[in-house]
């Protein structure tokens, strides 16, 4: 056991209670349970009261124990592992569990935002003291009971065990436990007596899928509302100039078309009576600003990466003098498009603007920001506003921002009814926050068969790597080393695009690794494992490096022997990559086949340190889908702009991953009791490298651009 | 507008709508039936499939007046309580991740294995190719496909 303060103080705790009061439970009944209310009552009655222990739990005077989850479930598995952390803490079984999604209260949860592969990292050690927090009262009640003292008392499956063979439910002491003080310092659990963590638990709200129950946004309903389509520029650059909405009014269903800013909403009755109007709406359109074209975007690109940045972003060593003195310099430039986020369930939100306050209720990645942007626009309390998040039909970045949220409450306001905005797959399409569009320069000189300078420049749109990103590998293994980074700024918007900058980053480093490898002769993971050794003690004495060498090294050791390397059977040709990123060290290598003359993408066998896995299940699928979207991406994720448009709106002319290409994926985890790390993203940028590099290994082509499609292929390296 | 008597998982429902209302719409808006998923409107992700008269369909692109006489069947008419193999297997397998796209799968995985009740490997990568899942779990849907025709034996 491990003593951990709990930095609960009584007056937070007895507040946490007052705002709760019992109403809590009610507003969120059409979002299922993690069992559907029939099967709970084949166990048990239904609870009578409910006693409240603190944030995230409740325990019932029949035993069942319900535990919030409290962050924005966007296909992550947080509703799942989240609260399986509580539970082990707590000291039940997992079947007397049931989960809810809570509401928006920025005072109770820090960290309610769906981003960066954060969540159970940042999660881990409150919702862990949440348990153990709970668990010491309830020993503490029945302690006193017994006279007995609370040290020889333990738990196990929502039962506490006294020192004379004494027996009490969590049941019969919840209301006790309840009224006593909230401990200043509890025990937490060793790995070692882990019985819920590190275990396959199934998806929480499995059935509600399967079964097709309501649980997304766009499912949302409500009696009086109404639905809204949008019309946005149809080009980035144009504004508004003149409408005629007298065909859309005509449309069966249309109630009205409300204008703001340069962006046109059509409400109505059904959503397709919206969808109707909207199409038959006629606006043109004034040029505002350039209209901008991926190939001037490409031009000014390469022209930052020959241009020298303000300050590096990191400088080691003497660079120049390295390049100066090299033996052979090798010079590499690297590329990847804009990308749209296209989750399958297209943005929407729910709002209900009155007099007495703002209703919210949707899919968003952070339900503060939404809170906050929301009581902005319409010039309101931020107490006047609610937020309900509903579960999210995938996020990838998109869900971060909270344009349509804003959208949504703008047209209840304007229109003075609740009201449901929908996005058609061409709106979320073609007014993205999209991937930025990127390109690197890699430079290393070689001197005396080693690399002895690396030289990285970035160029992308409207910003650029940020935080810690420029002292990833390789800061620390190469003595003189810089990192440049421009930003090219757009009227197009960008954002936060899964494993942002690094989903390319990877991409370029990875697959020039390699490259230099075969330049010096060298067996790519043996002289990774050589460079990590000699970031050890840099990264000891250099506090910006937060990869840890040796556990990259431990990844690679994994991966190396999982996938056999160096041993493929005939016509198996394997690639290697190995990234860190969000805090997690991820290697993987790829298998590549000739069937005829076409290489087939076979296998991926990915290792992974993430720490403790608290859902081996959950995180094997989590790791599977970033690797299957990193192929996808790679093999047709392209897009781009011209004049201002998007090349594609929807899914007739962009090409997403199908079955037919996804290869075997062997996800292998290293033994770890570090504290859990996320998964969400780190697999993502190793995945197209390792592909690229197996490629190479088949046909002796090399790729420099994403996506890998032919005329990508028939460049030339430059 | 016009009337429309339908069969929908069994029951019969009358709606008043345009007679280019997709099917897709008219579950959602008009009886309120969640579970069949809307993504592209031009039947391209396949998320928004159901059967009529037991052959798979894109719901968004077929109109209301091209139903007539024929049974819907719907995700949530699939089966009483979720227990068709298909859905078991989807549990069994743990498939989802946001969970979007599933309705869409298990419907077209549902008939495709009426029609064969023994595919191979490259069957089911076809039949399943034409639904999109942007989270990735295609190794679980291909595996939970296997298992399904397993169950339905």
């Amino acid at each position: 056991m491990q003593t951990s303060k709990t930095h609960i103080s009584r007056r937070s705790f007895f507040r946490s209670t007052a705002v709760v009061g019992g109403g809590m439970l009610l507003g969120f009944n059409w979002l299922t349970a993690c069992r559907s209310d029939k099967e709970l009552n084949q166990i048990t009655a239904p609870p009578s009261d409910w006693f409240e222990m603190n944030a995230f739990i409740k325990i019932a005077d029949n035993g069942m124990v319900t535990i919030q989850a409290p962050n924005p479930e966007i296909g992550q598995n947080v509703r799942t592992s989240m609260p399986m952390i509580v539970a082990e803490e707590l000291g039940v079984s997992w079947e007397m569990v049931r989960v809810e999604q809570a509401p928006l209260d920025t005072i109770r949860f820090t960290h309610q935002v769906a981003g960066g592969s954060q969540s159970i990292r940042k999660g881990w050690e409150g919702l862990r003291k949440a348990g153990a927090t709970a668990r010491t009262m309830l020993i503490t009640a029945a302690a006193m009971r017994w006279g007995a003292d609370p040290a020889t008392c333990t738990t196990r499956n929502g039962v506490v065990y006294g020192p004379n063979n004494d027996a009490l439910t969590y049941a019969e002491l919840a209301t006790e436990a309840a009224s006593l003080d909230i401990p200043e310092e509890v025990s937490l659990k060793d790995y070692e007596d882990f019985t819920i963590i590190g275990t396959d638990v199934g998806n929480v709200d499995i059935d509600a899928i399967i079964t097709g129950q309501p649980l997304y946004g766009l499912d949302f309903t409500r009696e009086g509302m109404i639905y809204a389509a949008i019309l946005h520029p149809p080009a980035f650059g144009l504004a508004l100039d003149e409408i005629d909405d007298a065909e859309t009014r005509k449309v069966n269903g249309v109630l009205d078309v409300v204008q703001f800013g340069n962006t046109l909403a059509v409400t109505g009755t059904s959503t397709w009576a919206v969808f109707k109007g909207k199409k038959a709406l006629r606006a043109t359109w004034k040029e505002v600003a350039p209209l901008e074209s991926t190939a001037e975007h490409d031009t000014r690109m390469r022209e930052l990466l020959d241009t020298p940045s303000k300050g590096p972003l990191r400088l080691d060593g003497d660079v120049t003098k390295a390049f100066q003195s090299a033996d052979i310099v090798l010079e590499r430039t690297y590329e990847a498009p804009f990308l749209p986020h296209n989750t399958m369930e297209p943005m929407n939100f729910f709002a209900d603007v009155r007099e007495d306050g703002v209703e919210l209720i949707g899919p968003t990645q952070t339900p503060a920001a939404a809170h906050r942007d929301v009581a902005a626009l319409l010039g309101r309390d931020e107490s006047e506003i609610s937020v309900v998040m509903t579960r999210q039909g995938g996020g990838f970045g998109r869900r971060l921002y909270n344009d349509f949220t804003e959208e949504a409450a703008m047209i209840s306001s304007l229109t003075g009814k609740p009201v449901k905005l929908v996005y058609s797959r061409e709106d979320d399409m073609t007014a993205g926050k999209y991937r930025v569009a990127s390109k690197y320069k890699v430079r290393a000189a070689i001197q005396n068969g080693s690399v002895t300078g690396y030289h990285l420049t970035e160029a992308s749109i409207n910003s650029h790597m940020y935080g810690l990103i420029p002292n990833f590998f390789p800061a620390g293994s190469i003595p003189n080393l810089r990192i440049d980074a421009h930003a090219l700024p757009s009227a197009i918007t960008t954002g936060a695009w899964r494993a942002p900058y690094t989903n390319v980053l990877a991409f370029a480093e990875q697959t020039f690794f390699d490259e230099l490898a075969e330049q010096l002769g060298r067996d790519p993971i043996e002289w990774r494992l050589e460079l990590l050794e000699e970031a050890i003690p840099a990264a000891e004495q250099d506090e910006r490096i937060e990869y840890s060498p040796s556990r990259m090294q431990g990844a690679i050791r994994l991966v190396a022997e999982k996938s056999n390397w160096g041993n493929a059977p005939d016509g198996i040709f394997q690639g290697f990559s190995a990234y860190y990123s969000h805090n997690t060290h991820v290697a993987e290598v790829a298998e590549v086949a000739l069937e005829g003359d076409t290489p087939v993408l076979k296998r991926i066998i990915c290792a992974i340190d993430c720490g403790i896995v608290i859902n081996p299940q959950a995180a094997r699928n989590q790791c599977q889908g970033g690797i299957v979207d990193a192929i996808g991406h790679a093999l047709y994720g392209t897009f781009s702009f011209s004049k201002g448009r998007p090349s594609a709106e929807n899914f007739d002319r962009y090409r997403l991953i199908r079955m037919e290409d996804v290869p075997q994926i062997e996800i292998h985890f290293v033994a770890s009791k570090e504290a859990p790390t996320g998964l969400g993203e780190p697999p993502f940028p190793p995945a197209a490298p390792a592909f690229a590099n197996a490629l190479y290994k088949a046909t002796r082509q090399r790729y420099y651009a994403l996506p890998f499609t032919p005329a990508a292929a028939e460049r030339p390296a430059f | 507008m016009s009337i429309y008597s339908l069969n929908v998982n069994g029951q019969p429902f009358e709606v008043h709508a345009d007679p280019d209302t997709p099917l897709l719409w008219i579950l959602r808006d008009h009886l309120e039936l969640f579970g069949t998923k809307y993504g592209c409107g031009i039947g391209q992700c396949g998320v928004c499939t159901v059967h009529l008269n037991g052959t798979a369909i894109r719901s968004c692109t077929y109109p209301v007046s091209g139903v007539g006489q024929s049974h819907i069947t719907t995700i949530e008419g699939l089966s009483e309580n979720g227990t068709h193999p298909v859905q078991k297997a989807w549990k069994q397998h743990d498939v989802p991740q946001c969970g979007y796209c599933q309705a869409g799968q298990i419907m077209t995985a549902a008939a495709f294995l009426d029609n064969t009740p023994h595919p191979t490997e490259e069957e089911i990568a076809s039949a399943m190719d034409g639904v999109l899942c942007r989270c990735g779990t295609y190794c679980r849907i291909r595996e939970a496909v296997q298992t399904a025709a397993q169950l339905s034996k």
